[in-house]
């Protein structure tokens, strides 16, 4: 009787394995960004490596500051560029988008698989019913040697949504709901498996936005069900079996559930937006590896249309990816988002991480469709940061304090 | 000396995300812990410990956080708990970490720390405390004084 967990990683152990059990699991895919890229390239040098394992599994994205916003950044692109021909590894370079968007849009990971990312947010493609996690550099370099990683095999917490999906609930406030039960470390060591007909309804955008924030949790692993999941190639699912063990099982009725926010200066201070209507911001921010796919742009151009962002507040966009710019120019939605008065920045981690590009002035209030907002987070630490979903970001610029309507 | 914070320090506050795109790892050392701690970088010694409580390093992957805190000078990273990155990312760059649930270790304590027995003794309370096991390839990898050295010895993982 195993988890989804258990089973991906028994598979790629060579063994049946079960939770607590250390394992040396075979990787099928993995990732790294110019935030951790060029340290891992570094690392497997140092461990004496000469040719990656596989390079054809290997994928490096330039998103995290980009386009390079100085020379020091333009140099370590620069680095990433030139060993990734030099080891013929695929590289997405400034402005193809977010690296967790680019992993799914392209295909790079698939059901059942096992995916290691050099980013703590790789967590995302458990919205494919696959075994993502993130790692730091040196894990990764490891792997770019050896093609393996040792894991603990994670303990799983079942979390299951009941009830009806009261009209504009959306899975930001569906995992915002769940980081208040679990709080920042509450799922730490393990996996958070998602069940209940509420999810197995959800699109895989939707799925990606919760399946992102389990790390905001402490969790290794955020992983879907394969129940609804509808992709265009053929693939096996893989389900958790009746009477899996799990650590820890919580469920959710969201049938009176609000919209949800969190409150500087941590993603696990949620409330309902009820008790922040009113602050006024200066910033709204539509982005990120949690909302910056389509479906969340066509969540802000409905609410923007024909209307004007609040003078006093500047609203910055950075699409997941270039396609999804693409896409909302070809439908249209970006016209409406600039007529609004947003402006677009090009794809990539955008403000999120800080870098460069939109950095919040001291004093500042932002409301941000990003996934964390720890002191600093953007930029200055005398910023204060609120996460929310794509449409109360959009509601919140309208007016120009934190508003639902 | 030992430096004492408290819990959830997150990896945006050990080094921020602004300063760690750079390959350059001393600079690191000049930013760690800035906004928390202003006198940090201006007290720490080589050597010195760093204490935490819950959840020490969660957030960000980036490996730049325990570089930064080793760099500066910091010879054992103690917490009741820590976030799973940071923990991995601690040994894979050999710097030591001892989870140590429920340690009442204040600011001003004097402590040594024993790493062969995982043990911490309090001087000031005359106390000490014991480390949660660790796996054995963690503990591996730490006496290689990481990752790199490991699988520059072995080719690949011993386990
Ligand atoms: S968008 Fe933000 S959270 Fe996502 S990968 Fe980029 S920096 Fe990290």
């Amino acid at each position: 009787m195993q988890t989804i967990t258990e089973k991906i990683l028994s598979t790629h152990a060579g063994k049946k394995v079960y939770a607590g059990e250390l394992s040396v699991v075979r990787v099928d895919g993995i990732m790294a960004s110019d935030t951790t890229a060029p340290y891992a390239i570094k690392a497997f040098e140092a461990m004496g490596g000469v040719k990656l394992w596989d390079s054809e599994k290997c994928t490096f994205v330039i998103d995290h500051a980009s386009p390079a916003p100085n020379e020091r950044i333009a140099n370590l692109h620069k680095f990433m560029r030139d060993f990734a021909v030099e080891q013929n590894i695929r590289l997405f370079d400034v402005g193809e988008g977010i690296c967790h968007q680019l992993i799914v849009e392209r295909d790079l990971v698939r059901p059942g698989q096992i995916f290691i990312g050099a980013d703590s947010h790789t967590c995302t493609y458990g919205s494919l019913n696959a075994f993502a996690t993130g790692v730091g550099s040196s894990d990764l370099a490891a792997v770019m040697l050896t093609g393996k990683i040792w894991l603990k095999v994670p303990e799983t917490i079942k979390v299951i949504y009941t009830g009806i999906l009261p009209k504009n609930i959306v899975a930001k406030d569906l995992i915002l709901a769940l980081e208040k039960i679990l709080g920042i470390d509450g799922a730490t060591y393990q996996t958070l498996e998602f069940h209940g007909e509420i999810v197995e309804k959800l699109s895989l955008a939707s799925r990606m936005t919760m399946a992102n924030m389990a790390i905001e949790m402490g969790a290794k692993a955020g992983i879907f069900t394969p129940i609804g999941l509808e992709l265009p190639y053929a693939w096996t699912p893989t389900f958790a079996d009746e009477g899996a063990k799990y650590i820890r099982i919580i469920e959710i009725d969201v049938t009176n559930l609000q919209s949800q926010i969190a409150f500087p200066n941590s993603p696990d201070n949620v409330h309902d937006v009820q008790k922040a209507l009113g602050t006024p911001i200066q910033y709204a921010f539509i982005g990120t590896c949690t909302n910056g796919r389509l479906d969340d742009l066509h969540e802000v151009a409905d609410i923007l249309k024909n209307k004007n962002v609040a003078t006093g507040v500047r609203l910055l966009i950075a699409p997941a990816s270039k396609q999804v710019f693409i896409d909302a120019m070809n439908d249209g939605t970006a016209q409406i988002l600039m007529q609004a008065g947003a402006t677009f920045l090009p794809s990539g981690c955008g403000p999120c991480v800080g870098s460069h590009l939109g950095v919040p002035g001291d004093g500042e209030t932002v409301i941000s469709s990003g996934n964390r907002n720890f002191k600093g987070r953007m930029g200055n630490p005398n910023a204060q940061v609120y996460l929310s979903s794509p449409s109360i970001v959009a509601k919140s610029a309208l007016k120009g304090v934190i508003s639902n309507e | 000396m030992t430096f004492v914070y408290g819990d959830n320090i997150d990896t945006d506050r050990i080094i921020a995300g602004k300063y760690t795109k750079t390959l350059d790892m001393n600079s690191l050392a000049e930013h760690v812990l800035e906004d928390l701690d202003p006198n940090f970088k201006t007290q720490v010694k080589q050597g010195d410990f760093l204490v935490g409580g819950e959840n020490f390093g969660c957030g960000s992957s980036r490996e730049q956080a325990p570089i930064a805190l080793k760099l500066a000078g910091i010879s054992v990273v103690i917490a009741s708990s820590f976030a799973r990155i940071f923990f991995r990312n601690s040994i894979n760059i050999g710097l030591p970490v001892l989870e140590i649930k429920n340690h009442d270790i204040q600011s001003g304590d004097k402590i040594e720390v024993d790493l062969t027995y995982g043990e911490v003794r309090n001087l000031t309370k005359n106390k000490s405390y014991f480390s949660s096991s660790m796996p054995e390839v963690m503990i591996d990898i730490l006496n290689e004084g990481g990752l790199a050295n490991y699988l520059k010895k072995y080719g690949d993982y011993q386990l």
